[in-house]
């Protein structure tokens, strides 16, 4: 029998918001331990929680984005369980009333695209992380992290393979970046994914029992777990067994993913509304007012790449995939108006020496403006191609602007019509034997003539100038012969 | 000078210069150590006191911008301080120091008084007699072998026994009230969301109010409004105007329609209850209101709902009493669950661990929509119970805080829902939010202090507390110190 796979993300967001999602305390990454606290990120008697309205703007926005419904009337709730991570002993967080419901989200997989549907996003604190020293057995905790602001993305059971969730993942991570509300560092734990995956027999619309997985963090992770998922969850299958119900726990050093508790071991979490916060009105002007200030999206960035610039679809796609990419693309595009050139440039030699030198497009020593410029000069002839591809080497190595070191050299092309009709005149001059030669059928001498023009110049001739010039000049010569 | 005058009254006298604040801080203090018996304070801020006390005398007495400088206060010991310890009267929390001074104690210390010390209450302000302190019992002072209510108990006691001229208390279900009304000294219980919670150890969120008591009506009037107002540290407070409270509103009573609920009058209330607080309300009417009868009709649920609510946020505000981060951790535990288990079982005395389980139970999946949802339904009825009577028929809300006067220590405690009922009249306000305060209206036959109970709508605490104004200016009872107070020249 052939099985389908089945499955849905939970994908946890985290923002980077300068604050804690209840209090002032910093909510940046890393810090020495316990440095980013404060009474409530302690869980001190007394603190309260205050809400940083920007997540809920975040919250918002990413709302908008995945085409969701805002909710007016929000609601934040109480989560219990104990862990030492966990200072208050409840996690807040919203439950019965996300405040995003109903989205979707378009994914590509190997060019075939589908839409799938976003559950709900909910807004939540981060919890803490305990620390375990085997050397002397003892368990820390640094709760730098307690009450950094999350945001629960749940999709719906649309995905149908690991390839697919992979690329939902993907473009859930492109698109937070290029709302700005999270860096979707899945290494630093910005992304965190837990998969619920199950199969059923091809052409059954009943799902099949589920497992959900956790802990998988990190992009590479992702299909591996899926694929030992479904792989482990089929041999039950075929081998007439039944797939329990239960969390699993995936272990990236093996690659296996093992039993973590079962549904009826599941924690009764005790839900219920968060006396000390009021609730959260979302007012329609306040969502016009986050819609209003939203950031192109990539899918809209690559249709204008694609259609208003002329470029391939191909070369829109690698340029969107990150919000930089594009950002540093059409600044460039911006001053040269050469798409196609601009493209070229960053994608194979920016790219290349980014890559060589490790380095993000963010730090890129060339600034977009000045490549743009360097654009500019080949198209007006100002310099050869292969003047500016030294330029730009050049550029790269030493953070100068390209035309400043162009300017200081004196590397300017000569495209001047009378200057290089002068030197043509001297080369010809100066060379009666190999001219008599050429004038007598001999054509291939054009190439010797070029090179000795090119030489006299000391290269700054613009060869397509040159060539024009030269052909004028010894047809004028052939026909006419006035000597 | 004399520490029985009403605290407005010692505000005018250092004014005046005719007392200074050492020597009233030094009364204070002394009269406190000589009634230790009382159980009143588990922590005396002695040195700071005086210290705050001879810089008060040196600044110059109250003015418009210090109105309380030179006066002393008693803080239940509920509210964080961040100078020593805030125990919550609890195992758990014995050595407990907190970084932050609560909202509610930092503006009246901004506005010139400073701490006399922290007082005792029931372990997390859960209880109506005291006798739940996880340290020690108050006493009454007008019959030590009685309760002083509960749960700010101490800070009743402290007034009653003139051991402070004022004193905060926390209202969850009634814990100002009742033992205002067993202590026969005025207690405020604002509206929800008028003065900060931030800083008081939450019992029931929902519910938690801070508020004053002290001898008189304007005494709390002063010391409410200075203590309310928004608090950007709360998001349940409310940015509303308040008022100068202390100055009553002019011919309060003239036409004012006092309402009186039937449900309030029943065979339960003591005979002295009833012919006491019907007396008050007569006093009123004779300065010109107008006796309305009203029914609260869900008022018989009360108490029912309220023990889900408060006990369902207790069990979740207390989670964090883990024994990981501070307070007591037990020790030689073997493994997490069991550092949990312990730590939780030797810091939490039985009337904690009781409203734990039920608010735990209650909250539980498959009783969840059977106990707290019915229970906020209910909540809601009740609320809307007040607001029809305050749109269609009164002004104010009169009617016993208590059903019965002081009991005897260890009567109940064996018996928690007697003890519950205790706060039949005194949650109904709570569940709704709105303000309530317990005024002293006679003795009975045992010559034990009982309350009237005056209660207005959502941030009406100015009609209210003008209204006890009124009451007081033509009575003497709250004037009146338990007779065996030592005396002044004692």
């Amino acid at each position: 029998m052939d099985y389908e796979t089945v499955i849905g993300l939970e994908v946890h967001v985290q923002l980077s918001t300068e604050s804690k999602i209840f209090s002032s305390a910093s909510a940046a990454f890393g810090g020495d331990p316990n440095t980013h606290i404060d009474p409530l990120t302690f869980g001190l008697p007394g603190s309260l929680p205050v809400l940083n309205r920007k997540v809920a703007e975040s919250a918002i926005l990413l709302g908008l984005a995945l085409n969701c419904e805002i909710r007016k009337f929000n609601r934040f709730a109480r989560k219990h369980y104990f862990y030492p991570d966990l200072p208050k002993g409840y996690q807040i967080s919203q439950y019965d009333e996300p405040i995003c419901e109903h989205g979707r989200l378009k994914i590509s997989t190997e060019n075939v695209e589908r839409v799938i549907g976003v559950t709900r996003i909910h807004m939540e604190e981060d919890a803490g992380k305990n620390i375990h020293d085997a050397r002397t057995r003892s368990s820390l905790i640094d709760l730098n992290r307690a009450g950094v602001p999350l945001l629960e993305v749940v999709s719906e059971p649309d995905l149908r393979s690991p390839a697919e969730a992979g690329s939902y993942l993907k473009t859930l991570r492109q698109i937070v970046r290029y709302l700005g509300i999270s860096d979707g560092n899945m290494e630093e734990g910005s992304l965190r994914c837990d998969a619920n995956i199950s199969l059923r027999p091809k052409g059954q619309l009943k799902f099949g029992t589920r497992t959900e997985v956790k802990n998988i963090n990190s992009f590479k992770f992702v299909e591996r777990a899926l694929n030992y998922e479904i792989a482990r969850q089929l041999s039950i299958l075929k081998g007439g067994g039944q797939v329990i119900q239960e969390t699993r726990l995936f272990d990236s050093a093996n690659g296996s993913t093992h039993a973590m508790r079962s549904k009826e071991e599941s924690a009764d979490y005790r839900y219920f509304p968060d006396p000390d916060l009021p609730p959260l009105i979302v007012e329609e002007s306040w969502i016009e007012k986050v819609r209003a200030g939203m950031p192109q999206l990539p899918e809209q960035l690559m249709e204008k790449l694609h259609s208003e610039l002329g470029l391939s679809e191909y070369d829109a796609a690698v340029l969107t995939s990150e919000k930089e990419d594009v950002e540093y693309f059409l600044a460039c595009y911006k001053v040269c108006r050469n798409a196609k050139a601009s493209s070229n440039w960053v994608t194979s030699e920016l790219f290349g020496l980014l890559k060589k030198e490790g380095l993000s497009i963010t730090e890129s020593p060339i600034a977009a403006a000045d490549l743009g410029e360097l654009i500019r000069l080949i198209d007006d002839g100002t310099i050869s191609g292969k003047m500016a591809k030294e330029l730009f080497e050049e550029a790269f190595s030493t953070s100068r602007s390209p035309k400043e070191i162009m300017e200081e050299r004196g590397l300017q092309q000569i495209s001047d019509e009378g200057e290089l009709q002068a030197v043509i005149a001297e080369v010809l001059e100066a060379n009666p034997g190999q001219l008599a030669e050429y004038l007598g059928g001999k054509e291939k001498l054009k190439g010797f003539f070029v090179g000795q023009i090119m030489k006299a110049t000391k290269g700054s001739a613009n060869p397509k100038k040159v060539t024009e010039l030269l052909d004028r000049e010894l047809n004028t010569r052939k026909s006419g012969d006035p000597q | 000078m004399d520490r029985h005058l009403p605290l407005t009254t010692l505000i005018e006298q250092l004014g005046k210069r005719e007392i200074s604040s050492v020597e009233l801080t030094e009364q204070y203090l002394s009269s406190a150590k000589n009634r230790s018996e009382l159980g009143v304070f588990l922590s005396l801020n002695e040195e700071e006191a005086l210290k705050a006390a001879r810089q008060a005398d040196q600044d110059g007495g109250p003015s418009e911008e210090m109105p309380l400088r030179g006066i002393p206060f008693a803080i239940k010991d509920i509210f964080t301080t961040s100078s020593g310890v805030t125990s919550c009267a609890s195992q758990f929390l014995k050595d407990y120091r907190s970084p932050f001074t609560a909202t509610s104690v930092q503006r009246l210390l901004n506005a010139g008084a400073f701490s006399l010390g922290k007082t005792n209450l029931d372990e997390f302000a859960m209880g109506s007699s005291n006798e739940n302190s996880s340290f020690f019992p108050v006493r009454n002072p007008w019959d030590e072998k009685r309760v002083p209510g509960g749960s700010s108990g101490g800070s009743g006691a402290a007034i009653a026994a003139r051991l402070a001229p004022v004193a905060l208390g926390t209202d969850t279900g009634g814990s100002i009230r009742q033992p205002a009304s067993l202590c026969g000294i005025t207690g405020l219980k604002p509206t929800y969301g008028r003065i900060s919670r931030y800083g008081l150890i939450a019992f029931a969120s929902s519910l938690d109010q801070p508020g004053p008591m002290a001898v008189s009506a304007k005494d709390c009037a002063l010391i409410g409004r200075l203590m309310a107002g928004k608090d950007e540290n709360d998001s349940t407070s409310v940015d509303r105007p308040v008022s100068r409270w202390e100055e009553p509103l002019e011919n309060i009573c003239e036409g004012l329609r006092i309402g009186v609920p039937k449900e309030y009058f029943i065979d339960g209330i003591s005979s002295a209850v009833g012919e006491r607080v019907e007396a008050g309300i007569q006093e009123l009417e004779k300065r010109g209101a107008q006796r309305v009868e009203i029914s609260l009709p869900h008022t018989e649920y009360a108490v029912a709902t309220y023990y889900v609510v408060a006990s369902a946020e207790a069990s979740s505000n207390l989670a964090r009493f883990d024994g990981i981060r501070y307070g007591t951790r037990a020790q030689e535990t073997e493994g997490l669950m069991e550092l949990y288990t312990k730590s939780r079982s030797e810091g939490f005395g039985p009337e904690v661990k009781r409203r734990i389980m039920m608010g735990t139970y209650v909250l539980s999946s498959g009783y969840y929509d059977a106990y707290y949802l019915k229970a906020q339904k209910v909540r809601t009825l009740i609320q809307q119970d007040f607001q029809k009577a305050f749109a269609d028929k009164c002004d104010v809300i009169a009617c016993p805080t208590t059903p019965h006067t002081a009991f005897p220590i260890g009567e109940k405690s064996d018996d928690p829902l007697q003890m519950y009922l205790e706060d039949i009249f005194t949650i109904p306000a709570s569940l709704a939010g709105v303000p309530a305060i317990s005024l002293p209206c006679g003795f009975d036959e045992n010559h034990l202090p009982i309350g009237l109970q005056l209660i207005g709508p959502a941030w009406e605490e100015h009609r209210i507390l003008s209204v006890a104004q009124a009451f007081q200016d033509e009575t003497d009872w709250h004037l009146q110190a338990p007779p065996h107070t030592p005396s002044k020249a004692a």
